[in-house]
């Protein structure tokens, strides 16, 4: 799994600087996660912060189309 | 030395003094708040206050329309909204506009990046010689987004660099970037505080974001608590003035303010201002969908006048948008939007812009000069009537707008012991729209100066005129184009006397309606979807 943003996006901007691995950037009107860049914060945080600041409640949500992220051992 | 205004300005005048030389040696002179003659005060952030300012301080609000509420009758300020990110959620936002009560909500602003604000700054200067102050105010947290807001302040400190420079915010980073605040001489610093109690908190506030994590409830209340006011003493012990923004919410934390305005005065805030909560359904927020309702006109006064005794209060707020340009209460920021800037030949002259400012000096040099004279007319007079007035004015200090064109009304509150004290402004309608006045309009103008004795204009029509002295309102236009505390106090003479004589019955007036500003169209629209 990766997380993925949602078209509830108010675009602004506070997921962007937040993500440690860079995977999040502007599109057009909403902001995108890369997933392959997405770790769902695995090995940084406790929780997804993209999800954690976004201000509308479920726009920073699981895209279940990806498995689940595998840390390297 | 005993100076009055006057012979302190001819004597800086004769000896060629420049008006901010001037306005300066008035400060010393006067400490801006306090003058000799018995406690009638000049104004700074308002006309209250015990203590004196200091030399240095008055220099930072003279020209600050926020910080000085003469200052916001001759000079401008301008926001950029390089600021999207937020990293609290209040109960009064709704972050799909900009936020409701910060800045107004209606149509959300475009945002810029930190080039683009550069270039907008110095298109705004070079057209509008009077703007003095560059702020930061979102549409998020200035401080959630710090890249953005120093870059900002970066680039125009080189290229402008007589502009002030402010930022407003939730205070939650706040610790962590006061030395940069500092180092960019950022001198005015706006913290927006709700509560020092965790429980009130916790109805004002669904979660922050502090340190990875999203706290909720009553921790989340106290964290932001403890930031912001450690937030501001570090401001305080930087000598970077601060001033606390508190929305007042009916019923949440009304009562709780005056709590806040001791703990903020106790940390050195400067100045104090409790805004109405505006709150409608279709804004979407969660205070406007439990139809939690915002205060009446009295209820804020009533507040805002138990808090004056401990401190400074600001009462001529707009709670204007992230992208506001202007003076108060005017928005002229569809003139400069992106494209168009983008397209602006600028042209930086300082020069112009001293030379412009200098001639602002001599104009609010004379309004103050008549303020001053004027007030000993009252002097010896003794009573215990107050009376509220409206004004329609577009600036510099005068009655100079027709009645049909007010977008809003400046309310002064006229006494004996304090002269003609502006206590705040009303937002009506345009009552007048292409010169066609409608009937429900001047209902809406009439419940928002309803508590008014009478509305000074430069012009009004005879059917408006009828219709507010039915509702108790008189129309006054016989001081169009002069100055409005000097007017003000010559008929608050005559009412006195009136009554005195018997020819006027004074009566007491009831309460007014505060209406959210330019509450739009398309929020509504979007509200709807």
């Amino acid at each position: 799994m990766t997380l993925k943003i949602a078209v509830s996006c108010v675009n602004c901007s506070a997921c962007e600087a937040e993500c440690p691995n860079e995977a999040i950037s502007a599109a057009e009107g909403i902001y995108v996660i890369d997933p392959t860049k997405c770790t769902e914060c695995i090995g940084f945080h406790d929780d997804p912060q993209c999800a954690l600041i976004c201000p509308v409640e479920e726009t920073c949500i699981v895209d279940e189309s990806y498995p689940r992220y595998q840390p390297a051992a | 030395m005993d100076l009055s205004e006057h012979e302190v300005a001819a004597a800086a005048a004769k000896a060629g003094a420049t008006a901010e030389e001037i306005m300066q040696k008035m400060a010393e002179h006067k400490g801006c708040e306090t003058n000799s003659d018995g406690g009638k005060k000049a104004s700074c952030g308002t006309a209250a206050g015990e203590n004196d300012l200091a030399p240095e301080i008055w220099e930072k609000v003279k020209n600050h329309p926020c910080y000085s509420e003469e200052a916001h009758h001759h000079y401008a300020r301008m926001h950029v909204a390089v600021a999207p990110a937020c990293n609290i959620q209040c109960n009064y936002c709704n972050r799909k506009y900009d936020c409701a009560n910060e800045s107004r909500p209606g149509v959300v602003s475009e945002r810029l990046t930190p080039e683009q604000a550069a270039k907008k700054v110095l298109a705004v200067a070079s057209t509008i010689p009077q703007m003095t102050v560059l702020g930061i105010a979102g549409p998020g947290d200035p401080l959630a987004n710090p890249e953005k807001t120093f870059k900002t302040f970066d680039l125009i400190a080189k290229t402008a660099p007589d502009i002030k420079l402010c930022l407003s915010t939730n205070g939650l980073t706040l610790p962590d970037h006061v030395d940069t605040i500092a180092k960019y001489n950022v001198d005015h610093v706006t913290i927006t505080v709700n509560m020092v109690d965790a429980d009130v908190g916790a109805k004002i506030y669904p979660w922050i974001f502090y340190k990875h994590k999203r706290y909720t409830g009553r921790e989340a209340a106290q964290i932001l608590t403890d930031r912001q006011m450690q937030g501001l003493e570090m401001l305080t012990a930087r000598g970077i003035l601060s001033k606390i923004n508190s929305v007042m919410i009916p019923g949440v934390n009304d009562q709780h303010l005056v709590e806040v305005n001791r703990a903020v005065k106790s940390r050195g805030a400067f100045l104090h201002n409790i805004m109405p909560l505006i709150s409608a359904a279709e804004h979407g927020t969660v205070f406007g969908l439990t139809g939690q309702r915002g205060p009446t006109a009295q209820e804020l006064k009533r507040l805002q006048d138990s808090c004056e005794g401990e401190m400074n209060m600001m009462r001529h707020c707009r709670q204007c948008r992230a992208d506001a340009v202007g003076l108060l209460g005017e928005d002229r920021s569809a003139e400069f939007t992106t494209e168009k800037i983008m397209e602006m030949d600028v042209n930086y002259d300082l020069a112009t812009r001293q030379a412009y400012q200098a001639k602002v000096e001599e104009e609010r040099l004379a309004v103050s000069g008549a303020k001053a004279s004027e007030l000993q007319i009252l002097a010896g007079v003794e009573s215990d009537i107050k009376i509220l007035i409206a004004v329609a004015t577009k600036g510099s200090g005068r009655i100079n707008e027709h009645f049909g064109h007010a977008a809003e009304f400046q309310i002064y509150e006229l006494s004996t012991g304090k002269g003609a004290h502006f206590i705040g402004h009303r937002r009506v309608d345009l009552y007048c729209q292409g010169g066609y006045g409608e009937e429900d309009a001047l209902e809406t103008v009439i419940r928002a100066i309803k508590d008014c004795h009478a509305v000074f204009v430069a012009k009004i029509g005879g059917c408006p005129k009828k219709d507010l002295l039915a509702a108790g309102i008189e129309a006054v236009d016989e001081f169009a184009h002069e100055f409005i505390e000097k007017s003000a106090i010559t008929y608050f003479k005559r009412y006195l006397e009136g009554v005195k004589d018997g020819s006027i019955v004074h009566v007491e007036k009831g309460d007014a309606e505060i209406r959210p500003g330019e509450v739009a169209v398309d929020v509504a629209a979007v509200a709807a979807e």
